[in-house]
């Protein structure tokens, strides 16, 4: 077998992998927090409570509606992103000239409220939603077996995230969209409905969350509190990466995957610590972080 | 005015003497609080059902125990055991509480059995796991009912390396629960011939175990067995089932409630073994008893729900029987009668406040051979009580 000082070689790109994975969702939630935070300085602690409705509208659709995971994955996406309109429409807007600390707190409270209903009616321990048929099995490779539902999570979360990136940062859409958020009075004397794209913009990067969610579903338990695990990490990530630095929150996710992959192989209790860790060493050498820019 | 007190007083005098049999009981009427978990992740478990459970229990025997009115109350514990104690201590000193149920967490339990013991007020165990409660906790006012860490390991363990299953692997939540598990079903392992070739710790609500799965398969273990519950169950079985692990190996849930077991997707779950203290569709008793349960929460009951109910109901028995509630002369009764129902068979109270009875050895049916969407489990065999506890310690017998 091969080794490595003590480490078994396979056995620790088996673990590079499955980091991998996890940093795929890592940054799809992140992209959108930072979209969120970095264009509308709005700070989404429903972020998590987005991700969770999109995994249970997944099974709700599947359920009631027999809709199959394939609809689910853009239909959901759409009705998160609209329930992410009028949250900004009637709840963030109306306090947008306040602090950014009313927003976070409106948010938290909102994602409090959503976890309270779906644990009241669906209760605590979570529902089963299977694997698509087409992504069911594996492909064994010399060093571990891939579930073809995981490679799938590689390739849909780097499609997502290449997209948005190029959209906010080469498209024409984005450049108002930042100048927008720049310079909302210049930008409205031009004749562009900033507010519009205010809204349009909260509701996709909500629309990410559920995107994440519909992809969550087969593999993780589908539960009231599978938002609020994932949420507080998420924030970190973008921490790291810099806030509101869209390509900053992919790669700091992917990155952020890997080294908590390597965490669990090597010292599994600190997984959930190390991430933290690395925040912490970053803001103190780096206080806006890996990619963003200084204030 | 002073018609009116006269008035007040008369009916007071009367209200009393229209009740000589209250005499023993303190301050006429018996009163149980709930301790659950009513919203967070064990509330399945026992939380709002636990409530309802008692509520049945109540209905059952009138309503009144001694001509005293049965009156329950319940409180949300957080899973904080500051909170669950803190809301104990106001139910004794306050509230005039006999008794505390519910009680599921078991860091909460520690808290509030301290606070009960204190008080001389009796604990009610329903749905906690650690085994000490009656060992190293123990107390003359503790009641654990439904099972503990030890009859999971024994039960499910044993059978295993008994048919060969040698090496074992564990995922254990990196917590006080799941350590206390699986120190005990390592005993159990080493005792019987076998061997633990790796352990991984994983955070307790880790989202992903895919990295401890791949552990597990490089491991060479026969066995790996999940020392965790509710949702970490779930994801480790997920997890397992992708990455083609229950395919090579035999996977153990040690602690598998009938919520968590109805989370997973039966293709997944089918054919893991666990233990349990008890399964709705077992018999026509317990049949019986859950769709009453099923009509009034929505839900199927848990072995934490059956326990709290039977528990409640040899409380009141040993109340009727004692002609008083006072705390040591109900617990001596009830260590003294024998309790006999759906849930509890071949049972007893042992003077340490376990309560020995048949535990099931059970698997998880496949999704072809379900008949619905609540059958769940095939009983595969009943474990006698005294195999499955461990023997009482000596320092812990309150008799």
């Amino acid at each position: 077998m091969t080794t490595f000082l003590g480490i078994n070689l396979f056995a620790l790109f088996g673990q590079l992998l499955v980091g991998l994975i996890n940093g795929s969702f890592y940054a799809l939630l992140s992209l959108g927090l930072a979209i969120i935070f970095g264009l509308l300085k709005i700070i989404n602690f429903a972020q998590g409570a987005m991700y969770m409705l999109g995994a249970f509208f997944a099974w709700m659709a599947l359920s009631y509606f027999g809709m199959n995971y394939w609809v689910a994955l853009i239909v959901v996406p759409l009705v998160v992103g609209f329930l992410g309109i009028l949250m900004e429409r009637f709840l963030v807007r109306p306090i947008a000239h306040e602090d950014h600390l009313y927003s976070l707190l409106l948010t938290f409270g909102v994602a409090l409220m959503l976890q309270g209903v779906f644990t009241h009616v669906y209760g605590s321990s979570g529902l089963a939603y299977a694997i698509p048929e087409a992504l069911q099995g594996g492909t064994k490779l010399p060093f571990m077996y891939l579930p073809n539902y995981r490679a799938w999570i590689i390739v849909a979360s780097i499609v997502v995230c290449g997209a948005t990136w190029w959209l906010v940062e080469k498209t024409r859409l984005g450049a108002y969209l930042r100048a927008g958020t720049e310079n909302p009075q210049l930008m409205q004397a031009f004749g562009i409905n900033v507010p519009l794209i205010v809204t349009l913009t909260f509701g996709f990067g909500v629309a990410l969350a559920g995107f994440a969610g519909v992809m969550a579903a087969p593999v993780y338990s589908v539960s009231p509190e599978m938002g609020s695990n994932l949420l507080i990490v998420v924030f970190a990530i973008v921490v790291i990466g810099g806030m509101g630095s869209i390509g900053g929150a992919i790669l700091t996710g992917l990155a952020m995957g890997v080294i908590e992959g390597l965490t669990k192989y090597l010292y599994p209790e600190a997984s959930t610590t190390v991430i933290f860790l690395v925040m912490v060493i970053v803001l103190l050498l780096k206080p806006a972080g890996l990619f963003g820019k200084e204030a | 005015m002073k018609a009116l007190t006269n008035t007040v007083a008369a009916v007071a005098l009367a209200a009393t003497a229209a009740s000589p049999a209250l005499a023993n009981i303190s301050d006429d009427k018996i009163k149980i609080g709930v301790l659950a978990d009513m919203g967070g992740v064990y509330s399945d478990l026992c939380g709002p059902g636990c409530v309802t459970a008692l509520e049945m229990a109540a209905e059952d025997v009138g309503g009144k125990v001694l001509g005293a009115p049965i009156e329950i109350i319940s409180a949300d514990d957080q899973l904080k055991a500051d909170v669950g104690s803190a809301i104990v201590r106001k139910w004794v000193e306050n509230e005039q509480v006999d008794a505390v149920g519910g009680l599921v967490s078991s860091a909460v339990v520690g808290a509030a059995t301290k606070v009960l013991t204190d008080a001389k007020k009796i604990a009610m165990i329903s749905t906690a796991a650690s085994n000490a409660f009656t060992t190293s906790a123990c107390s003359p006012y503790n009641v654990h009912w439904t099972y503990n860490v030890t009859a999971m390991a024994n039960g499910t363990v044993k059978p295993m390396v008994a048919a060969g299953k040698k090496k074992w692997f564990f995922i254990t939540a990196d917590y006080a629960f799941g350590h206390a598990l699986e120190s005990v079903a390592t005993e159990v392992i080493e005792a019987n011939g076998g061997e633990v070739v790796g352990v991984v710790r994983a955070p307790l609500a880790t989202t992903d175990f895919s990295s401890y799965v791949l552990q597990a398969q490089a491991s060479g273990a026969d066995v790996v067995a999940l020392a965790n519950a509710g949702a970490d169950t779930v994801n480790s079985l997920k997890a397992a089932t992708e990455f083609g692990l229950t395919e090579m190996v035999d996977v153990a849930g040690l602690l598998v409630f009938t919520p968590a077991a109805q989370a997973m997707d039966p293709d997944t779950a089918g054919g893991m073994r666990l233990t349990t203290g008890f399964y709705w569709d077992y018999d026509d008793q317990t049949r019986q008893w859950s769709e009453r349960f099923l009509e009034r929460t929505g839900t199927l009951p848990a072995m934490g729900h059956a326990g709290a109910y039977s528990m409640a109901m040899h409380y009141f028995r040993a109340i009727e029987a004692a002609g008083t509630d006072d705390s040591d002369a109900v617990m001596a009764k009830m260590r003294e009668l024998k309790p006999e129902d759906f849930f509890a068979r071949n049972a007893y109270l042992r003077a340490d406040g376990r309560m020995v009875h048949d535990m099931y050895y059970a698997e998880i049916k496949p999704a072809a051979e379900r008949s619905g969407d609540n059958d769940i489990f095939r009983i595969l065999s009943v474990i006698p009580g005294d195999e499955a506890f461990a023997p009482m310690l000596p320092e812990c017998n309150f008799n």
